[in-house]
């Protein structure tokens, strides 16, 4: 039972750390602090994925996110517009409601797809197999299609990101 | 106290003790090495042929005021060196120093690893960024570009030995290699992994982001004292464990002819491995001159990665067929 509370613990405080990064990511008016919330949440999820006996997911969660795309945007931020040429463009009241509209829409389709699935217990009686080495496998093979066409959105964003720099070589901001 | 608890606290002191002295031998490693190379004498003052004077440097490190500039971002600023040694240290608990020695077995040892050291980066990026030094900046910058670039050639070269012992489990690789050893039949793979270790460590000739000559100190200039103390200790901490992996994967991480030792056989090879390339990485920072950024970049996009998966699609081939 003291193992148990110990535990919960834990949980709390991976969750406290992923609403604060949170809080910090999307109030703070400069963006490098803003990543580094980001980060910090990136750091919480994967204790939940620790807490939830999954280390692999938890390590990848650490490796991809917090070590490949903070950095990313961070690199963003460095070769974007400074923070004169961002003040020049102000946000409205109508970019809040169409922020607002965005994020409450995502939280929806979540939300809803996570009420409809019926979850399957990994562990226990009756479970099937859910080693990696089974993960993997049906990545590859039995939704290779699905895996095959994220990877085209991902060529897709580079040659977006491409495109984009192309134009700001030229114009910058102000086109 | 459970015994669980205990030996994870012995564990813990035992990490970073063994980081700190790891500092302190490679430091002085370095030194006597870099001066030999140049033929001088180096360390001599402090003890016989100065082996004393890095416990010196550490008082007077500690000794020092932290100095936290004006217009700087406070709390990051002071987060930094933190943010940047406790990542390293962590590695340690994985590494399997003998058959016996290791804190931790995990099934997923080697990804652990590399979460850890992805996670200096940010260290660096904070640093760079708080310190509110255009020196600072512009070693960040090249740091986050060299580490992000480097990391792919890395991961391609160790996922050809993932390939063919098809385990991530660092004992489960050593294990794998009990006729020969990996480098006998991945010698690409070596060269590739160890020349992104060094670009990924900072060393020499990819030293880049704090490039003396140019930047002063790089992302690091800013940092006195103890500050300055963790970003040296975590370099050194990076730097063993790159060789430890490149040790553990391709060089039959502690087996070795059998000595009179007992238990303490492994952990003597595996030691006389990694201390090995570390003296090649030493001798590589004071053997060839610092490379320009766009020669960096190129080596690394144009070179390493084709060839990185070069290597990993034949090696596919290779293990489907056999």
């Amino acid at each position: 039972m003291a193992y148990g509370t110990f535990t919960e613990v834990f949980f709390y405080l991976f969750v406290t750390l992923i609403i604060f990064g949170a809080l910090v990511a999307v109030s703070s008016p400069i963006l490098m602090k803003a990543v580094m919330g980001l980060a910090m949440a990136m750091f919480g999820v994967a204790g939940l994925y620790l807490y939830l006996n999954s280390p692999f997911l938890a390590l990848m969660q650490i490796l991809i996110y917090v070590g490949a795309v903070c950095i990313m945007i961070v690199f963003g931020i460095m070769v974007g517009y400074t923070p004169k040429e961002l003040a020049a463009y102000a946000v409205g009241p109508k970019n809040t409601v169409l922020a607002l509209i965005a994020s409450l829409l995502t939280i929806g389709v979540l939300q809803f797809g996570i009420l409809k699935t019926v979850w399957v217990q990994a562990s226990g009686a009756g479970a099937g197999d859910y080693s990696l080495a089974h993960l993997g496998e049906t990545l590859m093979v039995r939704y290779g299609l699905a895996f095959e066409l994220i990877s085209v959105v991902l060529l897709i964003a580079i040659v977006g990101a491409v495109a984009i720099t192309w134009n700001g070589k030229r114009g910058g901001l102000s086109k | 106290m459970p015994p669980e608890l205990l030996r994870m606290i012995i564990a813990a002191v035992l990490v970073v003790s063994f980081v700190f002295l790891n500092a302190m031998v490679l430091g002085y490693m370095e030194r006597k090495v870099s001066a030999h190379i140049q033929r001088r004498p180096g360390l001599m003052e402090v003890g016989p042929h100065g082996v004393l004077q890095l416990i010196i440097d550490g008082l007077k490190l500690i000794g020092k005021q932290l100095v936290v500039p004006e217009g700087s971002n406070k709390f990051l600023f002071r987060l930094a060196p933190l943010l940047s040694f406790a990542p390293c240290v962590l590695p340690f608990v994985v590494i399997p120093f003998s058959r016996k020695l290791q804190i931790v077995s995990m099934d997923v040892s080697l990804i652990f690893i590399l979460a850890m050291t992805s996670i200096n980066v940010v260290a660096i990026l904070v640093a760079g960024w708080a310190s509110n030094n255009k020196y600072s900046l512009f070693g960040t910058f090249r740091s986050v570009a060299q580490a992000v670039s480097y990391e792919i050639p890395m991961l391609l070269s160790l996922l050809s030995i993932i390939l063919m012992t098809s385990t991530f489990s660092l004992q489960g690789i050593i294990a794998a290699q009990k006729y020969y050893w990996f480098i006998l039949v991945q010698p690409l793979a070596f060269i590739i992994y160890f020349i992104s270790g060094l670009a990924e460590t900072n060393r020499a000739p990819f030293d880049l982001p704090e490039a003396e000559s140019e930047l002063t100190a790089g992302f690091h200039t800013e940092y006195s004292g103890m500050g300055f103390s963790f970003f040296f200790l975590a370099e050194y901490a990076n730097m063993f464990t790159v060789c430890s992996i490149a040790t553990i994967l391709f060089l039959g991480g502690w087996k070795g002819i059998p000595l009179p030792l007992g238990d303490f056989t492994g952990i003597v090879w595996f030691m006389l491995k990694v201390y090995g390339l570390l003296f090649v990485m030493i001798w590589a920072r004071w053997t060839y001159p610092r490379v320009r950024f766009d020669q960096l970049m190129s080596f690394c996009w144009k070179y390493l990665i084709p060839f990185a998966l070069a290597n990993l699609l034949i090696t596919a081939v290779v293990v489907k067929l056999i």
